[in-house]
């Protein structure tokens, strides 16, 4: 089987990436192909990428507080881009409390500070097929 | 003679410790030395060339003759979220509460140069600091805060002259002069392309924007710190302490060397570089680290760039506490981290310091919560002892042995910066930004596998209830923010406002003048952020980053 294609994207205009380059890395050392777009990306291009590189996992990392909006603006674009089975996860500085509204919006799992990298290639191995 | 004693006695104290290690073994990851004597300073410590006197060369042990005993850091809270009206109402809480001193955080669309109507700043405004439109916004930011009386800091660095601008504009009708004013703008572009993000222009206009500030300010605002050079952030990221001090440095020889090469006089802006410190977890560690970032500043200005004026060769620095060492598990912990690092900041000789609310690995702070964090400072300021005497570790021979050895790890990365070209041609090449990845990445994995312990994240975990209370950011901003932009151009003079920008659009293009003038002429007649940063998106262009893993 090809490896898991990971996009890890920085949306909005947040440049605290230490938690998305260190995701990047450790799921790249656990055997997926990783593509890190760097930050301040919009939720266009980040779409876009995933397109382009035929990703199956789609990482979102954000520390602003915009994830509410940004997040789900995210999947909407890929529903529309016709990337219906794309892994949507995200992670940062993210209340409990708006958990249930994003998974709603159709991201799979949300992280938040202190998850061991390796969660998160459990979750990534026991959603995609 | 007694040296050679001491010598005789670790040798002989290390051999019985050493025989009974496999009955009593020690613990694994720690320090080299198991305990730290004169033998740690070698034999010819020479007390007068590594600490000298307080307020003397090298500063290893102070900038200031008395420290604390004449009077405390400055108690600077950092703190903006939603509109001026609501950062306004913190401000004026915390100068009531015993703050000394204000220091605003503007949310990121202020930060980047865009308009809150901006589609780039679609969710963000207000979210991480204060949105800030315009003179407009401002005005009301430091509504009731006489600007003669307060000493302000501002969290800006790529449209610094925008904001600075502002602030100058606001005094202008409060009736006070530019030459009352005190405070700092970040105004360090180079760490934002290393670490923290928000670039907006390329390398060379940004480092002429930074020199024209330096130049404006040395005759019109001379009281104002025009840069505080940071490496909080570069810590944020991941990096060690040496790597901080390090790569801070190698970013400040590129400043004063970008102001000489401009013409300025080094001894005529180099007394208002500030730096920006991290207070990390491991205490003494970080008190070593303000210890030799002084000694390692003051060799640059004195042997490197031949400044003659004392001012101009002491570190002084701002702190703040590591926010990456919240936890968002049991919060309350935190409380306890903040005042050990505030312990480490105080020990290490700050001239002002932030502390961290127990609540920020979630969300920003609620007025409770920063109550907490400013008692802390004020607990360690006047319960702890530890403010009573300048540079209190000052001769502990493992503190002056860490302080050396963290000293030579900034020199030997100060010289492969230079190797490399000085520190902005090492952030085009991934340099710095590379050996910062890797540090965060070797201390993540410290703690995975468990060779580093953080309290209630990876042992002693607990199941706990979800926080109550944290605060949040009314999601209208961004639709306030708009209405007051469209009263705003309905009711300013928009030809003023046009012309302005026309006249900055020619200075930008004009490499030799200084475009502080215009900006603030542009300020004046209330054209907004985003207009003022466009015309200079249009004349110099955005950076492109360089992304690696």
């Amino acid at each position: 089987m090809a490896n898991i294609k990971v996009l890890v994207a920085k949306p909005g205009l947040d440049g605290h990436d230490r938690g998305a380059k260190v995701v990047a890395r450790a799921l790249r050392d656990a055997g997926f192909e990783v593509i890190y777009t760097g930050i301040r990306l919009t939720p266009e291009q980040i779409a876009e990428a995933a397109l382009q590189d035929d990703v199956q996992v789609v990482a979102l990392s954000l520390l602003s507080g915009a994830h509410n909006t940004l997040f789900p603006k995210v999947v909407e674009l890929l529903k529309e881009k016709g990337l219906n089975d794309v892994l949507v996860i995200g992670g940062g500085v993210i209340p409990d409390a708006d958990i249930p509204g994003l998974k709603a919006a159709g991201i799979a799992e949300v992280f938040t500070p202190g998850t061991p990298t390796s969660k998160i290639v459990e979750c990534i191995n026991a959603n995609v097929k | 003679m007694a040296f050679e004693e001491i010598k005789a006695g670790l040798a002989k104290y290390t051999a019985d410790v050493e025989a009974k290690l496999v009955k009593n073994p020690e613990r694994a990851n720690l320090v080299p030395n198991r305990l730290y004597t004169p033998i740690d300073l070698g034999e010819n410590f020479d007390y007068m060339t590594k600490l000298g006197f307080p307020g003397e060369y090298p500063y290893t042990r102070g900038v200031q003759p008395t420290m604390y005993r004449g009077r405390f850091w400055t108690m600077r809270m950092y703190a903006g979220f939603s509109t001026a009206e609501e950062s306004n109402k913190r401000y004026r809480y915390l100068l009531a509460n015993g703050g000394s001193g204000l220091s605003c955080a503007f949310d990121l669309p202020t930060q980047i140069g865009y308009d809150s109507t901006d589609p780039m700043a679609e969710g963000e405004v207000g979210k991480v600091g204060v949105a800030i439109d315009s003179l407009a916004d401002m005005e009301i930011l430091f509504d009731q805060i006489s600007l003669d009386k307060v000493s302000t800091s501002m969290t800006i660095n790529a449209p610094a002259s925008v904001l600075l601008a502002m602030y100058i504009a606001v005094a202008e009708k409060q009736g006070v002069s530019a030459d009352k004013l005190r405070g700092t703008i970040q105004n360090d572009i180079l760490k934002e392309y290393a670490a923290r993000g928000t670039y907006i222009f390329p390398p060379k206009p940004s480092m002429r924007l930074i020199t024209n500030i330096f130049e404006y300010c040395s005759k019109n605002v001379p009281l104002w710190n025009t840069i505080s050079i940071s490496g909080y952030h570069i810590r944020e990221a991941g990096s060690t302490a040496s790597q901080e001090i390090a790569f801070t440095i190698a970013d400040g020889i590129a400043y004063v060397e970008a102001a000489i090469k401009a013409g300025l006089d080094v001894d005529a802006f180099a007394g208002r570089l500030s730096f920006f410190w991290n207070a990390h977890n491991n205490v003494l560690e970080e008190v070593a680290k303000f210890r030799a970032s002084r000694r390692v500043w003051s060799k640059v200005m004195k042997e490197r760039f031949g400044a003659k004026k004392a001012k101009s060769m002491m570190l002084r620095v701002h702190t703040q506490t590591a926010g990456s060492m919240l936890t968002a598990q049991q919060p309350n912990n935190n409380i306890v981290r903040v005042a050990l690092q505030t312990a480490a900041a105080v020990m290490g000789g700050t001239q002002s310091l932030h502390t961290n609310s127990k609540d920020e690995a979630l969300a920003l702070p609620t007025t409770e919560s920063v109550t907490i964090a400013l008692r802390t400072q004020q607990i360690v300021a006047y319960e702890s002892g530890l403010a009573d005497t300048v540079d209190p570790l000052g001769g502990s021979y493992y503190v002056e042995a860490l302080t050396d050895k963290i000293e030579k790890e900034a020199w030997e990365y100060i010289e492969k910066i230079d190797e490399i070209g000085g520190a902005p041609e090492a952030i085009a090449k991934g340099y710095i930004q590379k050996e910062i990845q890797d540090s965060a990445y070797k201390w993540q994995m410290e703690i995975e596998k468990g060779d580093r312990i953080i309290v209630g994240v990876n042992k002693f975990t607990q199941e706990e209830e979800p926080p109550k209370n944290l605060l949040r950011v009314d999601g209208s901003v961004g639709k306030l923010q708009a209405e007051k932009i469209a009263a705003l151009k309905a009711r300013r003079d928009n030809a003023a406002v046009e012309a302005a920008l026309k006249a900055l659009e020619a200075g930008c293009a004009d490499e030799s003048v200084n475009l502080m003038p215009l900006i603030l002429d542009a300020v004046r007649a209330y054209a907004t952020e985003g207009e003022i940063c466009g015309v200079m998106r249009k004349v110099f262009g955005e950076y492109q980053p360089h992304t690696t893993l």
